[in-house]
């Protein structure tokens, strides 16, 4: 029951995530660059809860992303999926008080974001201007996203850390 | 010992589950490459979750939009009304005037055989309802699909200029991809009928302009302002649609060619209302043929 109910809230923020991404925020771009909120959301799992639940959130968010922005099915669910995965991996290291390594690690996941684009859409394609994009798309999204981190990681601790409140409450009643 | 056991088991677990992901993500890739495996069941998804919702979240923020507008004092408006009937009955004159002429002209298109007009394709207006989430791709969704006549392939236009390409069609909503992340989009200057290759590019159109290529260094000379529009031998696009105005040009080191920059007709950023043409180039080419 307990799992049905997080998953559920995980998928409502999934798609909550991606609507704000894809509708409000182009309003508040900052020199035409926007957060990028899907990777906060997967990251975030990634390392409060181990990569399966990682795995899980990135599978969903790339597969959103996929389906209405992709030329190529897999691309970005693929993509995600890893930041998930990579992000379960810190989640021995991880205290929820601690702010610097959900920062290190969100800054971290979204320069594997902004590479792995670049690497598949431009650099195969024999576009190699990488310098020119790490300064003007990659490094900007990725402070603009760590500003964002600041208040939404707030948001996804506080309501993960109720489900998880229930979760034991729930365990201790059948014990 | 007993405690690690199954950690150990999860740890293996979640590795086979990247594995399997990966499998399938390379594979459907693969797929997408060669075949249109987004078509069925996949579309429906996406047309049935997120896209209703990201409609109603945009009339939300038309409505916001509508209601701060209305704030704007109505001296502004009652002037702008003024300035607005005279400038009406200047046009009416001219209006009489062109339509003469245009009686005149669709004469002479009629003894010349000459092609249609961009002003006479039709056209669907259509609604940006939510827009690419990376800051990497100009792509975005349209609140008209295959319900309302939308088909791949189409045009689609914002005020005077060429915005895109649809590419992808749902029941309620369709895809459409930018002309910055097209490349080799066939262009031809307006007024000398020269032949170029137009791309966008991500790098320039954070500057503003996208650029032209291949342009034949003749002695047609072409001004900074001159426009250029989709020319009549592109394969998806139809032929004098304007793509927008140049503002940069030179003569490459071959002396063979001319290249340079183009300011858009249409400013991306900015994008609510487009309209699509609901005549595709290849609706044109097989009615060539049956004639």
């Amino acid at each position: 029951m307990q799992t049905v109910k997080r998953k559920a809230i995980e998928v409502i923020m999934i798609i909550l995530f991606f609507l704000l991404e894809t509708t409000v925020f182009q309003y508040l771009e900052i020199a035409s660059i926007k957060p990028n909120l899907l990777v906060i959301l997967t990251a975030s799992f990634g390392f409060m809860r181990g990569k399966n639940e990682g795995m899980f959130v990135g599978f969903l968010s790339g597969f959103l992303l996929d389906l209405c922005f992709s030329r190529y099915i897999g691309f970005y669910t693929l993509l995600y999926s890893v930041i998930g995965y990579v992000n379960g991996f810190f989640k021995r290291l991880y205290y929820s008080d601690d702010m610097k390594l959900p920062l290190l690690l969100i800054s971290g996941s979204e320069l594997i974001y902004g590479l792995w684009v670049y690497v598949f859409q431009f650099m195969l394609q024999s576009d190699f201007h990488f310098l020119y994009y790490l300064g003007h798309i990659i490094m900007p999204e990725l402070v603009y996203t760590i500003l964002v981190t600041l208040i939404l990681y707030q948001i996804i601790l506080r309501i993960n850390r109720r489900l998880e409140d229930e979760e034991k409450r729930s365990a201790s009643k059948f014990v | 010992m007993k405690t690690n056991k199954p950690n150990k088991q999860k740890k293996f677990e979640s590795k086979y589950w990247l594995l399997a992901i990966a499998v399938i993500c390379v594979v459907c890739m693969g797929a997408s490459f060669f075949a249109d495996i987004k078509s069925g069941p996949l579309r429906v998804i996406a047309d049935y979750t997120v896209i209703p919702m990201q409609k109603g979240i945009n009339m939300i923020g038309t409505w916001i939009g509508d209601v701060g507008e209305n704030f704007a004092t109505l001296k502004e408006v009652q002037k702008e009304n003024e300035k607005l009937k005279e400038q009406n009955e200047t046009l009416k004159m001219e209006n009489s005037q062109l339509q003469q002429k245009s009686v005149e002209l669709d004469r002479f298109y009629e003894l010349y055989k000459m092609d249609q007009n961009t002003s006479d394709y039709p056209k669907v207006g259509a609604r940006v309802i939510a827009n690419n989430g990376s800051n990497w791709f100009t792509s975005f969704i349209i609140d008209k699909g295959s319900e309302d006549g939308i088909r791949e392939d189409m045009n689609v236009l914002s005020g005077s200029g060429l915005v895109g390409i649809v590419t992808e069609v749902r029941k309620h909503s369709s895809t459409v991809r930018s002309i910055i992340d097209e490349v080799n989009v066939s262009a031809m200057v307006m007024t000398t009928f020269d032949q170029c290759i137009v791309s966008g590019d991500l790098k320039l159109i954070n500057d503003g302009v996208i650029k032209f290529e291949q342009l034949p260094n003749n002695d047609n000379e072409v001004a900074v302002g001159e426009q250029i529009v989709t020319s009549n031998i592109s394969s998806k696009y139809l032929q004098g649609l304007l793509i927008g105005y140049v503002s940069d040009v030179k003569v490459d080191s071959n002396n063979l060619t001319r290249s340079g920059y183009i300011i858009p007709a249409v400013d991306f950023k900015k994008l609510q209302e487009v309209m699509v043409i609901t005549t595709t180039k290849q609706d044109l080419i097989d009615n060539g043929n049956q004639q």
